[in-house]
């Protein structure tokens, strides 16, 4: 089996296996392959990462493929990471976002790489985490991260992207459900995919709103955009591609996207210690099941027993 | 350093299908099923180019790749996927056929380098079963070379 060492040099020349593999790799980052992270990042932190949400059925596989094919034009290299759900009761899971976006695939210029979690709170964004460095390293210039917007520790590598784009369709809510939808506080553009449809005005009037109402709270000169697409039918998108652009002029300039990579990284160091952390509690929760049960069967003195679970989760990990 | 297969909880496999079959009933319940079993499934739908299956397997880093054909192509497909994986330094990755193949065709696949043919009727708990066998197969094989 090829060493990382080797693997690295030779996904730095195009080799695709390479690559691959050490994608593989880094799905599992433990104390013994940290080093190989460690290598990458020191090369990393050039490209434009793109996260991409919506609900399921909003269209963004379809619209992912016609902007590999927009970026491919303006001569980048693509690279994308799609996290599809597991199942919770078998832990399996289907990945099929790359149906549509096979065309792509013999692309020497495309990579297309799905992540599932594993059965591991924060697992998919561990992995995604880690992967966006092997892909800067490797030249890609636009690493797009497509997530379904649900699920608060799957989405939660959305909010360190470079730029977030959020999908939502017609029929798809009212303007109560735009106020209240926590997705839609964190959006650099806002996106009405098919827009073909003849209720799209009033989504796409919704949208106005909730990206006006935005637009008040938050810091920076940035105004979040609303664009009119249909990615079926190819509509919108090169105005949403220069949207993203104009995006990363703004991050460049405002000193904005070094702040994201230092976030994303911050994350990263926190997943590992949201799961060291998690798994001692578990073992921790295991040995002391006979007093839990015990606490368990009237309450009383339940919060001074789960603060004894903590103190000894902190010592089984220091 | 541990190597790549022995470090992976789950295994990975990619189901497809090839050329102009338009028949994919079957291989979405065995894509379902091999889910429901745990395994982590990559499904690129219907009517792929052999290069597409081997770029996907290669991108996705998969343990098998899982090929469900109906129309008769299955040998021409088998021999062009086998030197394909060969020429892209992937054939390593174990290939499995299922779907309408005839039983006489079974070990000129084989000899090919198909590592198992379903024909219609297995069960899926043997489908499972053999999967798993032949990724444990190949992680021994990996290790004895390391």
């Amino acid at each position: 089996m090829s060493n990382p060492l080797d693997l690295i040099e030779r996904a730095k020349k195009g080799d695709k296996r390479a690559l691959g593999r050490l994608l593989t790799l880094l799905e599992e980052i433990s104390a013994e392959n940290a080093w190989v992270l460690e290598r990458l990042s020191s090369e990393s932190g050039r490209a434009h990462v793109i996260g991409i949400t919506g609900m399921p059925g909003s269209g963004k596989s379809t619209l992912i493929s016609r902007l590999i094919r927009a970026f491919r034009d303006k001569g980048y290299k693509v690279a994308v990471i799609t996290i599809d759900p597991t199942s919770p009761i078998s832990s399996g899971s289907i990945m099929g976002d790359r149906v549509r976006m096979q065309e792509h695939a013999t692309d020497a210029g495309v990579f297309i790489r799905s992540v599932t979690n594993r059965g591991i709170l924060g697992g998919v964004s561990l992995a995604a985490l880690a992967m966006i460095e092997a892909f800067d390293v490797m030249g890609y210039d636009k690493i797009i991260v497509e997530t379904v917007g649900v699920g608060q520790s799957e989405t939660d590598i959305m909010n360190v992207a470079d730029t977030i784009v959020v999908l939502t369709m017609p029929g798809a809510g009212d303007d109560v459900q735009a106020l209240k939808a926590g997705v839609f506080e964190i959006g650099d553009i806002y996106v009405v995919n098919k827009s073909d449809r003849p209720d799209a005005v009033r989504t796409y009037e919704y949208m106005l709103f909730v990206a006006e109402k935005e637009a008040l709270g938050r810091g920076g000169s940035w105004k979040p955009l609303v664009i009119k697409t249909s990615a079926a039918l190819g509509l919108g998108i090169r105005e949403l591609a220069e949207a993203i652009e104009r995006h990363l002029s703004y991050v460049r300039e405002s000193g904005e996207k070094e702040r994201r990579l230092l976030a994303r990284r911050a994350h990263l160091m926190k997943l590992v210690a949201v799961r060291a952390l998690l798994g001692a509690l578990e073992e921790v929760m295991r040995e002391e099941g006979e007093s839990v049960s015990k606490v368990a069967k009237d309450m009383r003195g339940f919060y001074d027993e789960a603060m004894r679970i903590v103190k000894l989760t902190g010592k089984r990990v220091s | 350093m541990q190597s790549r297969r022995t470090s992976r909880i789950r295994i990975k496999v990619l189901v497809a299908k090839v050329g102009l079959d338009g028949h994919d009933r079957g291989a979405k319940v065995v894509a379902r099923a091999l889910r429901d079993a745990g395994f982590e499934v990559v499904y690129t739908g219907l009517r792929q180019t052999i290069d597409q299956v081997v770029a996907a397997a290669i991108q996705e880093d998969v343990d098998i790749i899982g090929i469900n054909q109906h129309e008769g192509s299955h040998i021409h497909i088998a021999r062009k996927l086998m030197q394909k994986l060969k020429e892209a330094g992937a054939e390593d990755i174990a290939v499995v056929m299922g779907g309408s193949i005839p039983l006489v065709d079974v070990e000129p696949l084989k000899a090919l380098g198909v590592k198992e043919v379903f024909l219609p009727g297995t069960p899926i708990a043997e489908i499972v079963r053999r999967l798993e066998e032949i990724v444990k197969g190949g992680q021994i094989a990996s290790e004895a070379e390391a």
